[in-house]
């Protein structure tokens, strides 16, 4: 804990949007668009007799994320207006879930560092994106294109103490949203944004202190770093005796410091009320089921799993784990018999260096899973050594070929058969006698020099523990009839 | 006699005999509607050219019964390149890219839009005088009003402009006007019509609806814009029926209620007056004409208190909604945009200058009843006498194929009338009870029924949800017992 007089607490809001083809409540396409105002309608404009049709796509999506952050879920699904006015508004309200959000009372498990920590959810609700602004000197320019989308709005209890762990929680609610598909979760496109509410206390004080918000941060580093300076900040108002201000700030990602916004008046009235233009939309057992069944094992289960039943460690399956491909990749290759450590190895250093490298999915990698079961079992039946599999893993990824092409094409098979080793080994004995004879077996430097002897005669292929192996035997064997 | 006083079925009998064209109906209805407009009012915009439009290509239209018919339409409808104003200078300029999916059913089935009418602002009022354009005038006496919000749209109906008009009802307001105007209002079932394009007032009160002059012709404008519609999520699926093809007014043995705490004169002993008298001794006449039609009528209690409770708790929902459904008018996505110096300004700026001061009256209303302090006592509160009123009738619809009132206790107001006191029993019982149509949203309709101080008054008949047929039927016995149908104001018929 960076902080030891004072309590940090911490609670997030998170903004995600919902991946459909259509807007929360209109045919307009909800694609990632940058000519302003081409994915729109009246629907988007709230032109006068406009109506909403909710989104199912979205609507299901909302519920089996509900699921997957073990939410309470609703009888019935309902939309409520928030009412106030600003210009991304254009119906003058927003669409919103307040009286019976799609999920209530949730909870993740999050590792941070190697520790696990459950993060607590208020609630998670579905409502439409508004509009974006840009403001100009005389004038502003409003992009309706974002008016409308689908967004999924997930508010953490303040249950969070570090940036450490809002990080950590931030990084994991966007696994989640990736694994099941729900969103494409990117910050860069403004997909996903953070209100982080911070508060100091001093330690073991049975009150929370003054709440701080932070509107509309747009990526996780600039998350950790307000919230790092923000702990900073009301420190040495603390430590000097002042008092901390409720209000919004807004983070600067150029000077790395929070600026005041406005004084936070407690409880804007937001007049909400029942949509009345959706009729209540009642989530069945039917639908419930059909939604579990579409959710996958989500990353911090298939740690556990991966820790538990493979023995693999914390950072191994945290890797392995990160994206759904990848573990899904991992698991088709030790269906297929593989030991979990090895298929871990492989996956976690040569395949996802090059997947990394070549800022593609795993799935597009031409080196399949059915390549690393392949790969792995000639090194495991001893045919190339694990320093040539390397080569034959670059190979394979060069020229788009198999490994047992690679491997036959280069010549590459290893001699494991004893008889043929033994040849050699006459050979090279003949040819170093003196040297043979001299043997002693507590000296290493011997059999090094004769193994060195057979791989050079052998081009590399004989098997270097096979040869280790049979020179000491025959050494031996030597010695004893001298 | 001129071939446009005719019922929508006779128009279009006269149109595939030969004996008229779609372009000289609608020529006629062009020329009413200008010679009527300086004195009544009726019109925002006159859509000729749009008109000429639609008659060049009528030949590519199927044979159905609106094709070739005149028609008027709200000014809260979208209408694509139409100016589309509600009525109020916050949209006086606003022309939508988009129709109504009713104005869309209408261009197809070929009924040709003579013009948009006047409404009350927004559709919030109900005497046809608070459009920006100036007040709307009852065909049958020039002094009184003919009551809204769709005050345009029964006027032009009323004074023969057009065989039938497109409406909207948030309260009652198509069947209030068609009663002051002397012919037919109808709100079918909710969802029944899609309401995407209507310019919402209050989205869980609002319906499309029509203004004719006899009920056979509601049939058919319902069949034309009634269906589902992807576009509105409270459409309701579709049914297949053609209500047109079912009228028969065979109403033999149907039961009907009517409820006492609104026409017992016991209630109105301190305001009872000439016109109240003999809007009740109407009303018991009409009572005769459904049992001599073979249906049984019988009288029902209601709690008065929750009756006198429909008004306050219509103004209270509608406020709320209407508070929130207008808040896109900014002048910023559309229409007319104030100065400036910042986005905030601007829209208040548009908003303190394109709204009326009612209409501000009413947004400070519902702004207050939505307000989270106020929500439990006011805005939910609402809700569950709107609940209660609901249940209740649904039960008595389950018994009963229709309840029978009268649609006002009185004649149209004259414009030099006195404010109305709101919290007499008069007004809160006689006046408000058509709502309760709106609060279940069930099909409801008035139709003409007599004279008082030679102006028109009306009957209301309502029933459960999805039973259009039995209104429109029992309306349809009804008005063959009566002489009011197809009248239009200040010619055919006797009894004026």
């Amino acid at each position: 804990m960076m902080n030891d007089k004072y309590e940090v607490t911490i609670g997030l809001e998170v903004h995600c949007e919902v991946k459909t083809n259509t807007k929360m409540f209109s045919p307009s396409p909800n694609n990632y668009n940058e000519t302003p105002n081409e994915n729109i309608s009246e629907v988007d404009m709230g032109f006068p007799g406009i109506l909403p049709i909710a989104n199912m796509e979205a609507v299901k999506k909302s519920i089996m994320m509900a699921m997957a952050l073990n939410c309470k879920l609703p009888n019935y699904m309902y939309f409520d207006r928030k009412n106030y006015y600003y210009p991304d508004l254009p119906k003058g309200y927003q669409i919103t879930q307040a009286t019976e959000p799609v999920g209530v009372n949730g909870y993740i498990n999050v590792y941070v560092n190697d520790e696990v920590k459950k993060i607590d959810i208020h609630d998670i609700h579905l409502e439409e994106d508004t509009a974006s602004l840009d403001h100009y000197e005389t004038y502003s320019l409003i992009d309706y294109n974002r008016s409308g989308i689908p967004l999924l709005e997930t508010v953490t209890e303040p249950c969070i103490h570090s940036a450490d762990e809002a990080l950590a929680f931030l990084d994991s609610l966007r696994r989640i949203f990736l694994y099941t598909g729900i969103s494409e979760a990117r910050t860069d496109r403004g997909q996903m944004r953070c209100d982080v509410n911070i508060s100091l206390a001093p330690k073991n004080s049975e009150k929370l202190g003054t709440k701080v918000e932070m509107k509309n941060i747009n990526s996780f580093s600039n998350v950790k770093d307000a919230i790092l300076y923000e702990i900073k900040r009301q420190s040495e108002i603390l430590d000097e005796g002042g008092t901390i201000i409720m209000e919004t700030r807004r983070y600067d990602d150029t000077t790395c410091k929070t600026y005041r916004m406005r004084e936070k008046v407690e409880g804007v009235d937001y007049k909400y009320y029942v949509e009345p233009n959706i009729p209540p939309y009642k989530i069945t057992d039917k639908l419930i089921n059909e939604l579990r069944e579409k959710l996958p094992m989500l990353q911090f289960d298939r740690i556990q799993k991966y820790m538990k039943d493979y023995e693999l460690s914390l950072y191994d399956a945290s890797i392995l784990t990160k994206n759904i491909e990848t573990a899904l990749y991992f698991e088709e290759v030790i269906s297929k018999g593989i030991d979990p450590k090895m298929a871990a190895n492989w996956i976690n250093t040569r395949i996802l260096g090059h997947v990394n490298k070549e800022e593609i999915s795993i799935n597009d990698c031409t080196f399949t899973t059915d390549d690393l079961v392949e790969l792995i079992t000639y090194i495991n039946k001893g045919t190339i050594s694990s320093k040539q599999a390397k080569d034959v893993f670059y190979k394979c990824i060069d020229e788009n070929k198999k490994p047992s092409v690679v491997i036959k094409e280069n010549n590459m098979e290893q001699i494991t058969n004893t008889d043929e080793i033994l040849s050699v080994i006459k050979e090279v004995i003949n040819e170093n006698m003196e040297l043979a004879l001299s043997y002693d077996p507590k000296k290493g430097r011997t059999v090094d020099f004769f193994v060195g002897q057979i791989m050079k005669k052998t081009r590399g292929k004989a098997n270097p523990k096979a040869a280790m192996d049979l020179i000491k035997e025959e050494l031996m064997k030597l010695k004893d009839k001298s | 006699m001129s071939y446009l006083d005719l019922s929508i079925s006779e128009m279009k009998k006269a149109i595939d005999e030969g004996k008229v064209t779609p372009t000289s109906l609608a020529k006629e209805s062009f020329e009413r509607a200008h010679k009527y407009q300086k004195d009544i009012n009726s019109f925002v915009t006159l859509t000729e050219k749009n008109a000429l439009n639609q008659l060049e290509n009528l030949d590519s239209v199927e044979d159905n019964p609106l094709k070739g018919i005149p028609y008027a339409l709200k000014d809260n409808f979208s209408t694509k390149g139409i100016l589309s104003t509600a009525s109020s200078n916050i949209l006086k300029d606003y022309v939508p890219f988009f129709n109504a999916t009713s104005v869309n059913k209408l261009y197809s089935k070929g009924a040709i839009l003579i013009g948009k009418t006047v409404l009350d602002e927004l559709a919030m009022g109900g005497t046809g005088t608070t459009g920006h354009t100036g007040p709307v005038k009852n065909p049958w006496d020039k002094s009184r009003l003919i009551g809204g919000s769709s005050a345009g749209s029964a006027s032009s109906v009323a004074a023969g402009i057009v065989p039938f008009s497109i409406g909207s009802d948030t309260g009652d307001s198509i069947r209030k006007p068609a009663a002051y105007g002397g012919i037919v209002g109808y709100k079918p079932t909710y969802g029944l019509v899609s309401r995407f394009g209507l310019f919402a007032f209050a989205s869980s009160l609002d319906h499309v609806g029509c203004f004719t002059r006899n009920v056979s012709d509601v049939a058919y404008v319902i069949d034309a814009i009634k269906g589902k519609d992807e576009k509105d999520m409270t459409s309701l699926p579709d049914d297949n029926i053609k209500f047109s093809e079912h009228l028969d007014g065979n109403v033999k043995g149907k039961k009907l209620f009517y409820l006492k705490e609104i026409v017992n004169r016991d209630n109105y002993k301190d305001s009872m007056d000439e016109e109240l008298d003999e809007i009740l001794n109407n009303f018991d006449e009409i009572i005769d004409k459904c049992k001599n039609l073979g249906m049984e009528v019988e009288e029902v209690d209601f709690d008065k208190e929750i009756l006198k409770a429909i008004f306050p708790t219509y103004i209270t929902i509608s406020c709320a909604e209407a508070t929130s459904n207008n808040s896109n008018l900014t002048g910023i996505p559309f229409g007319p945009r104030s100065k400036g110096k910042s986005i905030d300004e601007v829209m208040f700026n548009s908003r303190t200058e394109g709204f009326s001061e009612l209409i501000k009256r009413r947004f400070v209303l519902g702004s207050y009843i939505l307000q989270k302090e106020n929500q439990e006592k006011l805005f939910l509160n609402a809700g569950r006498i709107r609940r209660i009123i609901v249940e209740k009738m649904t039960e008595l619809f389950k018994e009963y194929d229709g309840m029978i009132l009268p649609a006002s206790g009185s004649i149209a107001p004259t414009f030099r009338s006195e404010t109305i006191d709101k919290l007499s029993d008069r007004y809160l019982l006689l006046e408000n009870h058509m709502a309760i149509g709106n609060f279940g949203g069930f099909p409801s309709i008035t139709i003409p029924c007599g004279f008082v101080k030679n102006m028109p008054i009306g009957l209301s008949i309502t029933s459960g949800v999805k039973k259009d047929l039995d209104v429109l039927n029992i309306a349809y016995a009804l008005e063959s017992t009566m002489n009011y149908k197809n009248q239009i104001a200040g010619g055919v018929n006797d009894e004026r």
